[in-house]
Formats: structure tokens, sequence, C-alpha cells
């Protein structure tokens, strides 16, 4: 792998950028491999890099029916957190942003992760006292959280809506300063590139459209570039889970839903943290190159259409410019759907399946981005292992059927609410 | 996307609110039940990538539960029936 730095900066430039190497191979598929992981998102090629890297597993095929990253790791608004209460999802979530803190350098690959700092806003008295004990519970399991009084946030976005008129008036702020956002695309390129330098096969433009099962166990994977036999197989198909898995006979508890996001124009610098407002369901950063990027709630009912309709824009754009009275000149760019593998309990399942060898990485709903690092760290442990670790060991396809759910929003087993 | 109401006719969707899989059954002797069967009924869901049975609820409409078939990757409605009418296989 060419190591990229400032000297090979100064010496590429020398040389007009004609001698810069591809980033990674795209070799043909080999008959066999001992690990085939279905999937080259962020999660997919992360668990690949670890496999490699942690147990010296590089006979990997990262199978991909589009091109890397082009799912659920492009259409998400990159914010990166831990402010769980629960304490699996605490534990798990805080592993992923350490990850992240050295990640650039593990990679060598500049992720652009940004601790900006993560606004929730509080408008009125028991959501400052729900904020309160959200905040009490990271601490208590060593996450950072502060309580910000309304002057407190005010310094920090000055843009949110602080008149004498506004419809909800900011009370206070939970704030996490160690959140923030990346770079998506970087997630998925640096992780592959880091992966190809340790052996990986890395294959695009190649879907999975069966699986090879003999008594209970998988034995390899049907694809469009023919058959490929596997000692194991992952899947990371996020918003696919229900589908693929499908494939392999297995029914779970989980439901594809849409959930769009939307870029502004590009503007000045005017909000250098990440807002998620807390009198309606909107979230919002403003991008390096000005892009003020908006989310909102799911779309609501059933989708794989990866494109959302205009009811939910018009609410994620009504609830900006409560939160943002001044965003109400921007004009909207892009915006987009992904397809959310909604699990029952809003928690994503990380483990074995019912089927040997075959293990499961799915149900991300849209907590996915963030956890990127840390999904693909266990799922390479759990692949290694054949046990999962004790970080992802609550997040078992089981735990449904045995009562052990980790429902953080206490919504029950509705996926379209959490 | 429009709904067909069989009460109301072609309504926006955003009048209704979305109910999920029409074809979860449950349990039809719940003393009986065993735990698979109330996980399956509770957590389970085929979740297919195509045509889709599902419930909505005419919530600012007449207040009707109905059936719709939709498909799920092209969100193209096929039809609609009131909640509950239509045969619905084995029980």
């Amino acid at each position: 792998m060419q190591n990229y730095s400032l000297f090979s900066l100064a010496r590429n430039a020398i040389g007009h950028h004609e001698g810069w190497h591809e980033a990674w191979r795209s070799p043909p598929p080999k008959p066999s491999y001992s690990v085939v992981i279905v999937g080259g998102g962020g999660h997919g090629l992360a668990t690949a890099y670890y496999l490699a890297k942690e147990h010296g597993i590089a006979d990997i095929a990262v199978l991909e029916k589009g091109w890397l990253g082009g799912g659920n790791t492009a259409r998400n608004t990159t914010h990166v957190r831990s402010d769980y209460i629960l304490d699996e999802n605490a534990h798990f979530y805080e592993a992923s942003v350490k990850l992240w803190e050295g990640l650039s350098a593990d990679l060598n690959y500049n992720v652009m992760f940004s601790q900006r700092g993560m606004i929730r806003t509080g408008h009125f008295d028991a959501q400052v006292q729900a904020l309160l004990r959200r905040g009490n519970g990271m601490r208590l399991n060593g996450i950072d959280a502060v309580f910000l009084s309304r002057e407190k946030v005010r310094r920090l976005a000055p843009a949110l809506d602080f008149s004498s008129t506004a419809r909800f008036p900011i009370t206070g702020a939970f704030f996490q300063p160690r959140a923030g956002n990346a770079r998506h695309d970087a997630i998925a390129w640096g992780f592959a590139r880091a992966a190809d330098a340790r052996g990986v096969d890395i294959i695009q433009n190649c879907e999975v459209t069966g699986f090879a099962i003999e008594h209970g166990r998988v034995l390899g994977v049907e694809t469009t570039c023919g058959f490929i036999s596997a000692e194991k197989v992952g899947l990371a198909v996020a918003g696919h889970t229900g589908h693929v898995a499908a494939l392999a006979g297995l029914t779970l508890p989980i439901e594809a839903h849409l959930l769009q996001a939307m870029v502004t124009e590009p503007v000045k610098p005017i909000l250098d943290t990440v807002v998620s407002f807390g009198a309606g369901h909107f979230y919002t950063n403003q991008t390096d190159k000005g892009e003020i990027v908006m989310g909102g709630d799911l779309d609501g009912y059933n989708s794989y259409a990866q494109r959302g309709n205009l009811p939910m824009i018009e609410h994620v754009a009504a609830a900006a410019i409560t939160a943002f009275p001044c965003f109400g000149r921007l004009r909207i760019m892009r915006h987009w759907a992904g397809v959310m593998d909604m699990t029952m309990d809003g928690s994503p399942i990380i483990g074995k399946t019912p089927i040997d060898n075959l293990y499961l990485n799915g149900g991300w709903c849209y907590g996915g981005f963030k956890a990127t690092p840390a999904s693909g760290w266990c799922f390479a442990y759990t692949i290694a292992q054949d046990r999962p670790h004790s970080l992802n060991a609550p997040f078992n396809l089981d735990r449904f059927a045995r009562g052990y759910t980790i429902d953080e929003r206490g919504a029950g087993p509705y996926p379209g609410l959490h | 996307m429009l709904i067909p109401c069989p009460w109301c006719g072609e309504r926006t969707f955003s009048e209704f609110s979305y109910g999920g899989d029409a074809m979860i059954r449950r349990p039809a002797r719940p003393e009986e039940a065993s735990d698979a069967e109330w996980y399956a009924y509770v957590y389970l869901r085929n979740n297919p990538r195509g045509p889709h049975r599902e419930l909505w609820f005419h919530e600012f409409g007449c207040e009707q539960w109905i059936e719709v078939s939709r498909d799920t990757l092209t969100h193209a409605i096929t039809g609609s029936t009131p909640a509950g009418t239509r045969e619905r296989g084995a029980e």
C-alpha cells in the first residue's frame, strides 16, 4: 500500500500526480475463500479489515452488488455520537467513538472525523429532566455529557431561534463534546484500502443471489459472478438484510423502512456543531463544503425503494425553519432516501444465526454510520471466534425470543417507532 | 403515494397511519399458544422486497382500517379492501 503522508503528497506533486496507485485492487473472485462478507459498505469493509488485522485471516472476499459505500454508507447524515442510556448501547457505541478517534491514523486515510460536539435542545421541564437523566446515565458509564444553560446553547449555536417570539423557546440542552461527524465516503474507501493492503479481495458488481446450505451449515454463496464457496459467510447488507436473509431461509424481527435526508445549497459557516432539535424530529449539521445537512423521521411504511415521499420533506423543512429561522432562505439542493433495517427494539443485531457459519450484522435502524468501526470490530471477532465479544453479546438475534430486547426508546415491538 | 380508500376513493397517504403487515395473525387460542408462536406473532415479519399486504388506518378521513396491496420496491398500489374482509388463507 502506498503510504499517504505530507511527503508522499509533496513527492507526487512534483511528479504532477501521475504516480498515485489505485487505492485497492479489483481482482476477479476466487472459487473459494475462508470468509465471504456480503455487502461492501462501511460495516462489511470494516469487518474484513478487522478480520485481517486483529485475527490474521486474510483469505476474505467482500462482495458488493453495486459500488463501495453506495448504500446507506452514502445515505446518512454522518453523525457520530454515543449518547445512549442503556448499558448495552452505551458500551458499544462508546467503543465505536473511541475507534473513530484513532481511525484516520490506523487506516492511514483521513476519514475527516470532526469532534465538533452535538447539542440536543430542551424546550420544557420534563424534556430537560429527561436530557439530564440521559446525561447522568452516560456519565455513570464514563461517557462525556454536559448540560448547557440557554445562554451556553446560544453561544455554541447562535443561529437557533432565541428570539422572544420563538415557537419553542430553548430552556437548556444536552451536549456531548466528543460527538461529531465524519466523511461518509472516506469511511468506506479508507477501510477498503486498508483491507485490500492486508490481502482482502474487494469484488464490486457482484450480487449474492442465493446460499448453499446443507445440514444447517452454509457452504458458500451463489452470485452473479458464479458460485463462491466459503467456510464462513457474514451478512452486512444493512437495509436489504430482510431480503438477503430470506434467500438463506431466515425470517427476522426486522422491517425495511425509508429514511430521507437532504442538503441545502452551500453557504458560509453558520453552524459548527451537530444539532438535534427537541421540539420536532429534526437533526442537522453543516458540512465542510458549507451545505446544511438535514434529516428527520422515517417515512413510516415498509419500503425498499430508496426514495421517499414529499410529506416528510415538508415536515423536515418545517422543523428546520422552526429551529433555525434563518434557514428559511436556503434552497434544498438534493434529497435522497436510504432503506433502514428497523428491528423490533430499535437496536442492531450482530451475532450468529440458526445456520452454522452464517453470521448476521444488521438491523441498524438509523444508527449505523456511527457504529461502523465497532460494528466491524465486533463482527470480525464473532466470525473469527464463532462467538460474540462481550460488547456485542447483548445484540444477539435470539434476544427477542428470550425476552431480552434492548429498547432504548421504550417504544415496544413497532419498528416504525424506533 | 395515493391510497385508494374503499370508502373515500384515492386520498394522499399522509391522511393515513400505517398498521404494518396485514398477514400477521394473533394466535387463535392465546392460552394454548407456545412461546415460539408468540415470538413469531410479536416479532417476526416476512418483510418482502415486492408485493406486500398491509394495514392502513384512514385517520384523517373515514377512520376505517383498510388492507392495501402495495409493492415495497416500486410503491405501486394495486388495490385495497376493508380490513378483515378478504380471504386470508389458513387461519
